[in-house]
């Protein structure tokens, strides 16, 4: 049972984060603070595909003269590194945007909290 | 000379009429003309159908498919030619009526009036052609927007209530009878409708048949006014009455008791409604309805609303004949389509003869009237005794036949309903008579007849309607084609 | 031989336009419009081309850099992304011929970043659909996504608040998507969709494949907006301008209905989905909860646009209905619901558009019966958009709801059947009544004639755009059986 706990720790890790990041989205009345529950939201994610690319006793996917070429395992899985790179290029574009958008929100409202904001609508 | 397009014609050229009845909506003349034109286009087309359909013989044609292995098809079979000869012939005679009630009553947007009348009529004539359940429900619901305008026409708030009543009541139906079909196409492969049905190869579960049967019946019954589902034909005389005399004498709940027709003669085919018993639910339903409204009749003093009862009572003939799944009955049953068709319009033109020229709604002021409207009290007249089923009028024919019918089918139960009924109908006719002719009246001096445009076309219904009573074939061999119906529907049931 | 090009240009010619765009804006900001709807009419010519490539040659399949997959990325053009695309394209481009008048007087001297951004996420959504790899799908996903953020917090005061809250439930909702992709990478060790398509089998009582699968459901739920995941929408299609509810509210959820019946019926199959738990049962489920919950939702507003973001709830769960019953009737009514949908809405969209630029509201209480003497040709469609929405015959919504109905009979799936007759009658309420109050006097006022009712229609490139699409409903309605004849081929199993 231990074993299911510690063997996964890095997929726990990444649970956490994301529990974390939807109670940040979900009960957060502040928007920026919702803002910061959407980003960990995303990390979590991101550190869930770095984590899945690792390996015991491998390298960066970069050649290396000491391993022949035929041993690819010796190497970490490059892909996954290179989709999150643009996953991160896509969440600082959202949070660049949901920024954007809360200063037009401010200008036009005075506030950031959601109550006072759906009554001031209202 | 080839026929196969004239039923698609029939049908279009009323719908073609709107265009013209919209531009020419600031010359009432005109516009009428345009009305009146189509009308005997419409009924000389249908006509020409009728020497093929006495030869039982019919004009098939397959325009696009409106889904796959589903066409768009017109079908000029017998039963439909008896209900498209019917339907326009009497249009004529409604639209020369229009003329004068709407421009004496001064109604406003005569030219919707108009235009909605004509797309009815479409609607109807597509009802009587449709060759398969998909095609019908495409002209079913087109009927239902067409009457929409009619019935909230005074846009009053009680129009405005029935119109509402209205549609719930019928767009329900209507989706109802989608999904019937779709289990119909389900089960079968097929939704054509076909003389002794579509289910002779299929053995479905008593239950799956009572579901798709009562969907059927839930959805054709609105418009055949078949108690309980009746409720939107008394609100909806909130219409002008010309319009109530189309929705009642010719084409909303006739086009109603048609599909009943349809429906169990060529849906589900005699044998199959009497195999799994199914037409028991029709008679009994059809049995109460009529003496249930008959007896509200009585309680009705609004002239308009007694005849709705009345309508909604002489409907149920209509579908008990057919549900007596004998000969005789559903001959019978047809014949009645075309006997109350005249007489009811009749009776609903001399009602809105009456309340232009004289303003009055109700028959307790009905008092000695029949000396200002002698033309028009007379019509009515005929028309209530031959519903009462007085011979030589029509009426009395078709209840004859009705009541062979279920001695055909060794019952008594609908014989006793049809002559409780007959007595009901004299109850509720007779005082209206009585009162015209015999209690004297008040503040009628300085009035006389309606317009002639009105007079005329009361007199020639009613003259038809004795006509008919006498000579059955004498127009259009209209009883040899119910007849030949009827035989077809049994004939292929045999072995 | 465009034909082998042909996936690519079709999203090419929109990264193409969403530069020109700019260029040609700056020097000349009247010209940004025109080149949109250029960009547009071309991608359309390009999925009519493409489409009719598709049913003489079959699929295509475009390589980037003539890389192969599994190794690189690509494009597929088959029947169901050449449906979609064709939909999509043709309809924005009717839709931006239609912005142009309201986006001068909304957004004045803004049109220059509006239509590259329309762009971008007409780039976003073609890629989308025509994408052959997960993880580029979400990239497009979020490139549709960030741009249409924008386009939504352009219009009413609260609209920057709508597309806020739309960004938190959407991004969230990506990135619920991005780690079901995760599961199903870590799994197969693929994201080609077609390769992936071939292994799923080895993988059927993985609780990673079915994990991978419901986060997919919920996180590409959220962008089509189904029930209980619907809380977005209707503030951001009300507050919006016109010119941007009329362009999303018909292509965006339908593009998210896209990858569920791409993951749904392809990339799982429908055995595979329901292999664990009756996943598509529960997916029909929340559809026709939330059919019933737009359809009532719907006649309780009354302002128009409101009334139609509600009325969107509820059609698109027709079309999720249609993927969860997985068999040919319910996928032919799904998809031609998307069609007929698309072009419904944006009609009805266009029409509340119409209504606010010349009467600066479309608030139906306020509604009277001089509209029908001052927008004539805009009532008439909106009499045909609505009845066609109720679903009377012939018009095109009535068949796919026949087919609809076909399909849950096909399955013996009552409940569904009773949810698709009970919200044609919701929606004949809600519409009836406008209807009741164009086309009738007040009974309470009772005046013989309407006040101030010259013609006062809108301008041609407002109005042909509308009409257009109505007379489109009657037209699909009498040749369905030819679309639906194409659709059926399509159905996987």
């Amino acid at each position: 049972m231990l074993d299911f706990f510690t063997g996964h720790y890095a997929y726990w890790f990444t649970i956490i984060l994301l529990c974390v990041g939807l109670y940040g989205i979900l009960f957060k009345k502040n928007l920026i603070k919702k803002t910061i529950g959407l980003a960990i939201l995303q990390i979590s994610v991101v550190l869930y595909f770095v984590s899945i690319a690792s390996k015991w006793d491998a390298t960066v996917p970069v050649l290396d003269p000491n391993i022949p070429v035929d041993q690819v395992a010796s190497y970490l899985n490059p892909l996954p590194h290179t989709l999150m790179l643009t996953a991160i290029v896509v969440g600082v574009a959202t949070l660049g945007v949901a920024f954007t958008l809360l200063i037009a929100i401010y200008n036009r409202f005075n506030t950031l909290d959601e109550q006072e904001l759906i009554e001031k609508i209202q | 000379m080839d026929l196969s397009l004239v039923p698609l014609m029939a049908i279009l050229v009323s719908l073609i009429a709107v265009v013209p009845i919209m531009l020419s909506s600031e010359k009432p003349n005109l516009r009428e003309f345009w009305t009146i034109l189509a009308a005997l286009i419409k009924f000389g087309l249908v006509l020409t159908l009728l020497p093929g359909a006495l030869e039982g013989e019919s004009v098939e044609l397959h325009l696009v498919d409106l889904a796959p292995g589903l066409p768009l098809a017109l079908k000029a079979d017998p039963f439909g030619v008896f209900f498209a000869v019917i339907a326009s012939g009497l249009w004529i005679f409604t639209s020369f009526y229009s003329i004068g009630y709407v421009r004496g009553a001064g109604e406003h947007k005569q030219t919707r009036y108009f235009a909605s009348f004509a797309v009815c009529l479409s609607a109807t004539i597509g009802i009587a052609f449709s060759a398969n359940l998909l095609t019908f429900i495409l002209f079913y619901e087109m009927l239902t927007v067409a009457t929409y305008p009619l019935v909230i026409h005074n846009e009053k708030k009680d129009g405005i209530q029935a119109g509402r009543k209205y549609l719930a009541f019928t767009l329900t139906a209507g989706l109802l009878l989608v999904a019937a079909s779709a289990l119909v196409y389900h089960y079968t492969g097929t939704i054509d409708f076909t003389p002794g049905g579509v289910f002779t190869d299929v053995e479905l579960p008593h239950t799956t048949m009572l579901v798709v049967f009562i969907l059927f019946l839930a959805a054709v019954g609105v418009k055949a006014g078949i108690m309980p589902l009746h409720g939107w034909l008394p609100a909806a005389m909130a219409a002008p009455t010309p319009v109530s005399a189309l929705l009642h004498a010719v084409a909303v709940v006739k086009s109603g008791v048609f599909a009943v027709t349809r429906v169990v003669g060529f849906v589900f085919g005699v044998d199959v409604m009497g195999d799994y018993g199914l037409n028991d639910i029709l008679i009994v339903l059809s049995g109460a309805t009529i003496i249930l409204a008959s007896l509200i009749a009585f309680a009705q003093d609004n002239l308009k609303q007694r005849l709705a009862y009345s309508t909604v009572a002489h409907l149920s003939y209509i579908v008990l004949g057919v549900a007596l799944l004998t000969p005789f009955g559903m001959q019978g049953g047809i014949m009645h389509i075309a006997a109350h068709a005249t007489l009811k319009i009749t009776l609903f033109f001399c009602a809105g003869a009456i309340y232009v020229n004289l303003k009055r709604k109700n028959i307790s002021n009905l008092n000695g009237i029949a000396k200002v409207m002698p033309w028009t009290m007379g019509a009515f007249t005929i028309g209530s005794m031959g519903l009462a089923g007085i011979p030589p009028i029509n009426g009395f024919f078709s209840k004859w036949t009705l009541a062979l019918g279920s001695l055909e089918g060794e019952m008594v139960i609908p014989v006793i309903i049809l002559v409780v009924s007959g007595l009901l109908n004299v109850g509720y006719f007779f005082p209206i008579i009585y009162r015209a002719y015999f209690k004297p009246g008040e503040g009628l001096e300085g009035y006389g007849e309606a317009s002639p445009l009105m007079v005329v076309p009361i007199m020639v219904t009613a003259v038809l309607s004795v006509l008919f009573g006498l000579f059955p074939n004498l127009f259009f061999g209209l009883y040899d084609l119910a007849v030949d119906v009827s035989l077809s529907l049994f004939n292929t049931a045999l072995p | 031989m465009i034909e082998s090009h042909l996936p690519a240009y079709i999203a090419l010619t929109f990264v193409l336009f969403s530069v020109l765009i700019p260029v040609f804006g700056l020097w000349k900001k009247e010209l940004s419009q025109p080149l949109a709807v250029i960009g547009s009419g071309i991608a359309a010519a390009f999925s009519l081309y493409g489409f009719i490539n598709y049913l003489n040659n079959g699929a295509i399949r475009y390589y980037f850099g003539g890389w192969e997959p599994p190794i690189g990325i690509e494009f597929v053009y088959d029947g169901l992304s050449g449906f979609f695309v064709l939909v999509i394209n043709a309809v924005a481009f009717f839709v931006l011929i239609y912005s142009g008048e309201p986006s001068k007087k909304e957004f004045p001297g803004k049109e220059m970043p509006y239509y590259a951004l329309a762009m971008l996420m007409m780039l976003g959504f073609n890629g989308m659909i025509l994408t052959g790899d997960l993880f580029n799908l979400y990239v497009f996903l979020e490139i549709a996504s960030l741009s249409g953020y924008a386009l939504i917090a352009i219009g009413e005061k609260p609209a920057p608040y709508a597309a806020f809250r739309y960004l938190i439930i959407g991004t969230a909702g990506g990135t619920l998507y991005l780690l079901g992709v995760g599961f199903l990478y870590t799994i197969t060790g693929t994201l080609n969709i077609i390769d992936m398509t071939a292994m799923m089998p080895m993988f059927a009582e993985s609780t990673a494949a079915v994990a991978a699968l419901i986060l997919m459901i919920v996180g590409i739920g959220v962008k089509a907006a189904l029930f209980p995941m619907h809380g977005w929408l209707p503030d951001s299609y009300t507050y919006a301008c016109t010119s941007s509810t009329a362009l999303i509210a018909p292509i965006g959820t339908k593009v998210a209905a896209y990858i569920l019946f791409r993951i749904i019926l392809w990339l799982f199959g429908i055995e595979l989905t329901d292999a664990v738990a009756p996943l598509s049962y529960v997916v029909g489920v929340l559809a026709c909860i939330g059919i019933l919950y737009g359809s009532i939702m719907a006649i309780a507003q009354s302002e128009m646009k409101r009334m139609l973001a509600y009325s969107s709830i509820s059609q698109i769960g027709y079309i999720i209905m249609g993927l969860s019953l997985a068999n040919p009737w319910g996928f032919a009514g799904a998809m031609l619901h998307v069609l007929n949908h698309a072009i419904m809405k944006a009609c009805l969209f266009m029409i509340s558009g119409n209504l606010r630029l010349k009467e600066g509201h479309s608030d139906v209480s306020r509604f009277d019966d001089s509209y029908r003497k001052k927008y004539p040709w805009t009532m008439a469609s909106f009499s045909v958009a609505a009845i066609s929405m109720i679903g009377l015959p012939p018009l095109a919504g009535f068949f796919s709801k026949w087919y609809l109905a076909l399909g849950t009979i096909d399955n013996s799936n009552w409940l569904f059947l009773a949810v698709i007759l009970i919200s044609s009658l919701l929606n004949a309420v809600y519409f009836f009544r406008i209807l009741e109050k164009v086309y009738m006097m007040d009974p309470e006022k009772g005046q013989k004639e309407p006040k101030d009712g010259t013609y006062n229609e809108v301008k041609a490139s407002m109005l042909w755009p509308t009409t257009i699409f109505a007379v489109s409903l009657i037209v699909i309605g009498f040749a369905n059986a030819v679309i639906v004849g194409i659709l059926l081929d399509i159905f996987p199993m």
